[in-house]
C-alpha cells in the first residue's frame, strides 16, 4: 500500500504527444480509473506508471520513492492486462508462484499464498489447469491473483474486463472493486466504458488527448460535467445551445436561437455568454399526453414531437424534437408513444447542469 | 447427377495416387535401386536383390565396384559440419532474431532483408564470387571454409525462424513476468525461451538439414579436399545407380526423421494455447 504521484508527466511518440502535461495524485488505497475514448493516452499513462515507458518530461513518485528510472521488476506493481497474459506453459499454480518464487519465499508459505489467492478469486483447485483449459473469466480470476498474491503496492489493470462477456463483465467488477478494497491497494483502472468507471471508482479521470478533462468522485463528473467533452462522454447526452439571459437565484436562464427559455445550474455565468444544457434522458420527464396544456411560460416545459421510438427492454429510447433540438428521452415501456405522437416534457431545472460552451 | 459425382471421386482418386506417387515413387526407386544387385533393361524388377551395396557402402564388406566409396567418413564428415553450423548459427540467429523481433533497432528491416541476400541470387556465381575471396583468405578447399559457407546459407532460416518465433510471443506475457520481478534476463530464460523453444528447434532443424543437403557452395568451396556426403553422392551417382541411391537414403533419413519431430513439437500442448 502506498501512494502514487504522476506529477506533470509528457509522453511523446515521434512528434504525437500522448500523454500532456499530466498530473495525478492517488491516495492510499484509493482506486483511480483513467476514463477516455481510444487513443486518447490510457495505456500510455499507466506504461509509464508500470515502468514500460519513460515519461519524457516529469516524474513517477510511488510512496516518497521516485521510481522514474527504476526498471518495473523494482517498482512493486501488480499488472492485469486486457488478453490478461498468462503464460501458458505454466499451470495455474506455477503462474502464481513464479513471482513468489522469484522473491525466495520457501516452498510451504508459497504454496499457502497461492492458495489463499486462488481462494479469494473462487479458484480453488485449479491449480494444476493449464491456462487454456479456463474459460475468459476464469483467466482473468487467475491474473488478478497472480498480481495480488504478491501484495504490491500499486495495482495497475488495463481494460481488463473488456474481453468478456456482458454479463460476466458486470459481475467481476465488483468482485474488482471488492478485492480492491479488502486488499486496499492504491490501483489505477483504465477503461472506456464509463459505466464501469462509475461502478468501481472512488474518483474518475478523464482523459481526451493526453489532458485531464476532469477528475472527481463518480457523481461529480456525471451530474457537474465541466464540459462538453465530459458530459457527452458520460452516457447519452443531449445539449441545449443557446445565450445566457441572466441568473434567477441558483438558476441560470438560458434562451436558444431559436426563442426557446430554459433554465438549468451553473456558476459563474453572465448575460451574453454562450453555454449548452446537459440534458440526460432521466432528467426528462414525460407528462401524459392527454393531460390538458400548461401556461406557457411554465419553467422547462415544452410541448415535443416525438421523432423515433425504439423498444430496448424495460425502457423505450425516443427522440424528441423541440423546435429544432433534438432530446434523447427515456419512456415506459407499459404507456408508449409513437413516432409522430405529440407529448409535454418537464425538465427539472435541478438536475440540469449548465456548462461553457467552446 | 450421379455420373458428375462419379466423375468427381474418380478425378480424386485420380490425384491422390498421382500426388502419392510423386511423393513415395522416387522413394520406391531408390530403395529398389540401392537393393539391386542385378537390374537389366527391360524388367521392371531387379532381377536379384540384397543388401551388397549396403554393406560395401557401410565398409562392412570390401568392395570392387566402379564408383564404389565407402560413404562412412563422408557420413561423419557431413554431420560434424552440419553440428558445428547448427550451434554457430543458432548462436547467432538467437540473439539476432530476439533483437530484431524486439527492439526497434534502425534498418531492422534491411538487416533482416541481407540475411535473405545468399538465397536472393542464382547460386552458382554467388558462389564463384565467394570462392576468390575464401581463395584469398586460403579458405578454400578447407573444412572452416565449407563450415562458413553453411553458416551463411543457414543464417538465412535461421534468423529469419527465429525472428518470426520470437515476435509472435506476446509482449505483455514478459512484461507480466517483469512485473512480478522478474529482470530482463530471468524474463527471457523462464517465460520468451521456453515459449519460443518448438520455433527455436525447427529453426535449427532447417539449419542442419540445409547444411547436410548443401550441394553448390561446398562443390564451389570445398573441392578438391572437402567430401561431404551430397559431393559423393553427385560423384558416385554418375558410375553406381545402386550407391548413389544408398547415400540419398542416408541423406533422407535424417530429413524425415527430424521433419516428424517437428511435427510432434509444433502439436505439443502448450503451443495450442499462445496468445488466447
Ligand atoms: N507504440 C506507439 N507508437 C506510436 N504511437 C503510439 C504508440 N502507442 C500509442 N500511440 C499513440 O498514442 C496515443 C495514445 O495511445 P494509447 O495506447 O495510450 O491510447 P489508449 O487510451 O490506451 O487507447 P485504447 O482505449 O484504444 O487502448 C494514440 O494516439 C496512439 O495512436
Ligand atoms: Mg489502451
Amino acid at each position: 500500500m502506498s501512494t502514487l504521484l504522476l506529477d506533470h508527466i509528457d509522453k511523446y511518440y515521434g512528434k504525437t504527444k500522448a500523454v500532456d502535461h499530466l498530473y495525478l495524485d492517488v491516495k492510499e488505497g484509493e482506486l483511480v480509473t483513467l476514463l477516455g475514448p481510444s487513443g486518447c493516452g490510457k495505456t500510455t499513462t499507466l506504461r509509464c506508471v508500470s515502468g514500460f515507458l519513460r515519461p519524457d518530461k516529469g516524474d513517477i513518485y510511488i510512496g516518497k520513492r521516485k521510481v522514474t528510472d527504476i526498471p518495473p521488476e523494482k517498482r512493486g506493481i501488480g499488472l492485469v492486462f486486457q488478453n490478461y497474459a498468462l503464460w501458458p506453459h505454466m499451470t495455474v499454480f506455477q503462474n502464481l508462484a513464479f513471482g513468489l518464487q522469484l522473491k525466495k519465499f520457501q516452498k510451504k508459505d508459497i504454496e499457502q499464498k497461492v492458495g489463499e489467492a486462488l481462494a479469494t478469486v473462487k479458484l480453488e483447485g485449479m491449480e494444476e489447469r493449464y491456462p487454456r483449459q479456463l474459460s475468459g473469466g476464469q483467466q482473468q480470476r487467475v491474473a488478478l491473483a497472480r498480481a495480488l498474491v504478491l501484495e504490491p503496492d500499486i495495482l495497475l489493470l488495463d481494460e481488463p474486463l473488456s474481453n468478456l462477456d456482458a454479463l460476466l463483465r458486470e459481475q467481476m467488477r465488483f468482485e474488482i472493486a471488492e478485492l480492491q478494497k479488502r486488499y486496499g491497494i492504491t490501483t489505477i483502472y483504465v477503461t472506456h466504458d464509463q459505466t464501469e468507471a462509475m461502478v468501481i471508482s472512488d474518483r474518475i479521470v478523464v482523459l481526451n488527448n493526453g489532458k485531464i478533462m476532469q477528475e472527481g468522485s463518480p457523481v461529480d463528473i456525471y451530474s457537474k460535467p465541466a464540459n462538453k467533452f465530459v458530459a457527452g462522454f458520460m452516457g447519452t447526452t443531449s445539449f441545449i445551445e443557446g445565450s445566457v439571459q441572466g441568473n434567477l437565484g441558483k438558476y441560470v436562464q438560458l434562451q436558444t436561437n431559436d426563442g426557446l427559455f430554459i433554465y438549468g445550474i451553473g456558476e459563474g455565468f453572465k448575460e451574453g455568454d454562450r453555454a449548452s444544457v446537459v440534458v440526460r434522458p432521466e432528467n426528462i420527464g414525460i407528462i401524459e399526453k392527454s393531460s390538458v396544456s400548461h401556461e406557457e411560460d411554465a419553467k422547462n416545459i415544452f410541448k415535443v414531437s416525438v421523432l423515433r421510438a425504439s423498444y430496448v427492454g424495460e425502457v423505450i429510447d425516443y427522440k424528441f424534437k423541440v423546435k429544432n433540438t433534438i432530446l434523447r428521452a427515456k419512456g415506459d415501456a407499459k404507456r408508449p408513444l409513437r413516432s409522430g405522437d405529440t407529448v409535454t416534457v418537464y425538465l427539472n431545472p435541478d438536475e440540469l447542469p449548465i456548462i461553457r460552451s467552446d | 447427377m450421379i455420373n458428375r459425382r462419379v466423375l468427381k471421386v474418380t478425378g480424386e482418386i485420380v490425384l491422390l495416387i498421382v500426388s502419392f506417387l510423386f511423393l513415395f515413387g522416387p522413394m520406391v526407386s531408390l530403395f529398389l535401386w540401392s537393393i539391386a544387385e542385378q537390374w537389366y533393361w527391360p524388367s521392371p524388377l531387379p532381377q536379384r536383390v540384397g543388401l551388397d551395396y549396403w554393406k560395401q557402402a557401410l565398409g562392412l564388406q570390401k568392395s570392387f565396384a566402379i564408383g564404389a566409396v565407402s560413404i562412412v567418413p563422408a557420413f561423419f564428415l557431413s554431420l560434424t559440419i552440419a553440428l558445428i553450423t547448427v550451434v554457430v548459427c543458432m548462436a547467432i540467429a538467437i540473439p539476432a532474431g530476439y533483437a530484431l523481433a524486439k527492439y526497434k533497432i534502425p534498418f531492422g528491416g534491411i538487416i533482416l532483408f541481407l540475411f535473405l541476400m545468399p538465397k536472393a541470387f542464382p547460386q552458382q556465381p554467388v558462389f564463384v564470387n565467394l570462392l576468390q575471396s575464401f581463395t584469398r583468405l586460403r579458405l578454400a578447399g578447407s573444412i572452416p571454409g565449407v563450415i562458413l559457407v553453411h553458416i551463411l546459407v543457414g543464417l538465412v532460416f535461421g534468423v529469419w525462424i527465429t525472428n518470426a518465433t520470437f515476435k509472435s510471443i506476446p509482449p505483455e506475457l514478459e512484461e507480466a513476468a517483469r512485473s512480478v520481478g522478474a529482470n530482463g534476463f530471468k524474463t527471457f530464460l523462464r517465460i520468451t525461451l521456453p515459449l519460443a523453444a518448438p520455433g527455436l528447434f525447427s529453426s535449427a532443424v532447417f539449419v542442419f538439414i540445409t547444411s547436410l543437403d548443401e550441394f553448390t557452395g561446398t562443390f564451389f568451396i570445398g573441392l578438391p579436399f572437402v567430401h561431404t556426403l551430397p559431393l559423393t553422392l553427385y560423384s558416385s551417382s554418375g558410375y553406381n545407380m545402386q550407391f548413389a541411391s544408398v547415400i540419398a537414403i542416408i541423406l533422407l533419413i535424417p530429413s524425415i526423421f527430424f521433419m516428424v519431430l517437428i511435427q510432434r513439437i509444433l502439436k505439443a500442448e502448450y503451443v495450442g494455447g499462445m496468445g488466447g
